[in-house]
């Protein structure tokens, strides 16, 4: 049981995903390092296009191959690798120990199949209840993110998007997972229903002392679930800190326009602070920081160097020339 | 439900009367009198004439398809020019040929197709998924008429094996069914597989992986009960068609088939001979359809939902 007390859960190291396509090779994801403690909640944000999803299905080795390939680097997951594992140990890991929920629950549910069948898959396959046993507890996971059991037997067309996502968060910790990944869970849902299904992966993360990585590219939500943050930039991790220290003390310039793309109520300001520019091709991304051409810091090295990470103790981590002494701030 | 067949039903009658004034007006253009066919070439005019007068074809068009409405309504759709038997009669004599031989190529078509346009789908640009879709290619390319000689000539001339054509044994059927399997199942493949290709990469697709669904289980019960819309329609429509007669196909192998009644009811000028077998066909399209959209709701929950 030693495994089971050590507090990291997750340690990824310079992984590395591409897609290779005919028009050029995507890159998507380059050498990020991700470290989770048990039950703890890391906010990775960035833009659309940053690579976060691809970094999400990475861990669970479900980037679409072709075109998408692991190209480097490790995921140890309660210590063991899960790029060394074979398809069948990843089948056990995925929906059990790791599980997912996706962006958009109009879609991420299957129209033909009962929302019970589909809950009570997942527990049969890992739990090895029967199905009748299964469709029980379904129906006690309905109960739990808000949902009249009896509806088991229910269509998704029949639910509305709020309760379909309850739907499918029903199905990612049916099996009471130790890390869950949420790709943009509320990003399809009214403002309303936003908060409540917050409100309820929050209480059900405290209930099962559940990890969970919560992709976003809302710092709003990331302040009132996350205890740490990882920003992300073309398919880099440009800074890593604990959720007070990046709200308070920020380092990265990236971090600052994203702070300042933010409407403040107290500052009586113009207009907003936008990142000037857009997210560049991964592609073709730009030498040196792929930060540069839109960083009002940008010096002339910044084009050929490209920066280390730099540690500046408390677990804060940043990507940037200025910290290495390079680049004037 | 019941409602639904119902009001599916009543869209029958629009359908059947367009039909019929179609093909009684192009019956009544084409070139020949029915009157001279059935007394023979060298009959006198008068009493080709005598004829014409009381078979009602001096009446004006509409006067003519009016009175053929009326009895048709009654159910009376007349006797052949040329035998004298009840039309209807006739063709449900050949319906039975018609329809053991529509059912082997449809069943011939979904035993190929399905399961090939699944395995093209799952390993797509593989070797499989090019020779399957190659021979795809070539089976809607040919003309049912050139294959089914070409089978003839292979195996009845050269080989001896199978009989050349004819109603009868189960050797008899072999040929034509694979005739009418080969281009259905092509088609179905075809569908089969885009329809596949469409769904696996649907986000449930990905939430099924997500949950530690086997690839197997994935494919067979995720993906394919999604991808059988579009399949079921064109499997409905191939089967439709089989069961109008597949004239080219009844005629290459002298089977007696509605098919090739009609075709020789046209050649004989014989009006309602074809007319009825026309709205037999039409009748039989219709219902194979109604069938096919029963069956969505027992493949797709949201389509049951709209059945009311």
């Amino acid at each position: 049981m030693s495994k089971a007390e050590t507090k990291e859960l997750l340690n990824i190291k310079n992984l590395t995903i591409h897609y290779i396509t005919e028009d050029g090779t995507v890159k998507a994801v380059n050498g990020i390092d991700i470290q989770l403690n048990r039950g703890e909640t890391l906010g990775l944000v960035g833009e659309t296009g940053a690579g976060k999803t691809t970094t999400a299905l990475g861990i669970l080795r479900l980037v679409p191959n072709p075109p998408g390939k692991i190209l480097g680097g490790e995921i140890f997951f309660e210590g063991e690798d899960l790029l060394k594992k074979s398809e069948v140990e990843m089948r056990h890991i995925r929906g059990n120990k790791i599980s997912m929920i996706f962006q958009d629950p109009m879609t991420s549910l299957n129209p033909v199949l009962t929302v019970g069948e589909q809950i009570a898959e997942v527990i049969q396959i890992h739990e090895g209840l029967g199905k009748q046993d299964a469709i029980e507890k379904a129906k006690k996971m309905l109960e739990m993110v808000g949902i009249p059991g009896n509806r088991h037997s229910e269509y998704p067309h029949q639910f509305s998007g709020g309760m379909k996502q309850r739907v499918v968060i029903a199905i990612a910790l049916a099996c009471n997972p130790q890390l869950l990944i949420a790709d943009e869970p509320t990003t399809a849902l009214d403002v309303t229903i936003q908060a409540q299904v917050l409100d309820l992966m929050n209480n059900l993360k405290k209930e099962f002392q559940t990890a969970m990585i919560l992709i976003t590219h809302d710092l709003g939500v990331v302040a009132e679930v996350c205890d740490k943050v990882a920003i992300m930039y073309a398919g880099e991790i440009v800074e890593t800190a604990s959720l007070e220290d990046l709200f308070e003390n920020p380092k990265h310039p990236y971090t600052w326009g994203l702070f300042g793309s933010i409407p403040n109520l107290e500052e009586e300001v113009e207009r907003l602070n936008p990142i000037k520019g857009l997210m560049p091709d991964p592609t073709n991304l730009p030498s040196g920081c792929p930060f540069h051409p839109r960083c009002p810091k940008a010096a002339d090295v910044c084009k050929k160097q490209m920066p280390k990470t730099t540690d500046l103790g408390n677990g804060h981590k940043v990507r940037c020339l200025i910290y290495e002494g390079i680049v004037k701030a | 439900m019941h409602k639904y067949v119902f009001r599916r039903l009543l869209m029958l009658i629009p359908v059947l009367l367009g039909v019929t004034f179609i093909v009684f007006s192009i019956m009544y253009m084409t070139p020949g009198d029915p009157a001279q066919m059935i007394l023979g070439e060298k009959a006198p005019a008068e009493a080709v004439e005598r004829l014409r007068e009381e078979m009602g074809l001096n009446d004006p068009f509409l006067m003519q398809y009016g009175r053929f409405v009326k009895n048709a309504m009654m159910g009376k759709f007349g006797r052949s020019y040329t035998t004298n038997r009840e039309v209807f009669a006739e063709i449900f004599s050949r319906f039975p040929a018609t329809l053991q031989l529509a059912s082997l190529g449809v069943l011939i078509a979904v035993a190929i197709g399905i399961p090939v346009g699944i395995i093209s789908a799952t390993k797509q640009y593989s070797l499989f998924d090019s020779i399957s879709m190659i021979a795809a290619l070539i089976g809607v390319s040919m003309p049912n008429f050139w294959q089914g000689l070409m089978l003839i000539l292979l195996f009845s001339v050269y080989l001896g094996w199978l009989p050349s054509g004819g109603y009868g044994g189960f050797a008899n059927f072999i040929l034509p069914a694979l005739t009418l399997g080969t281009s259905s199942a092509a088609i179905i493949t075809r569908m089969t597989r885009s329809s596949m290709l469409e769904v696996i990469r649907q986000d449930y697709i990905r939430t099924a992986r997500a949950k530690g669904v086997n690839e197997k289980t994935v494919v067979n019960k995720h993906a394919l009960k999604n991808a059988l819309i579009p399949v079921i329609t064109v499997v409905g429509l191939q089967f439709g068609y089989l069961l109008g007669g597949a004239v080219l196909t009844e005629t290459v192998f002298s089977w007696p088939g509605v098919g090739r009644l009609l075709v020789d009811a046209i050649k004989q000028k014989d009006t309602p001979m074809v007319q009825a077998t026309v709205v037999f066909i039409a009748v039989t399209f219709s219902f194979v359809n109604l069938g096919v959209d029963i069956l969505y709701a027992f493949v797709d929950p949201r389509i049951k939902s709209q059945y009311k």
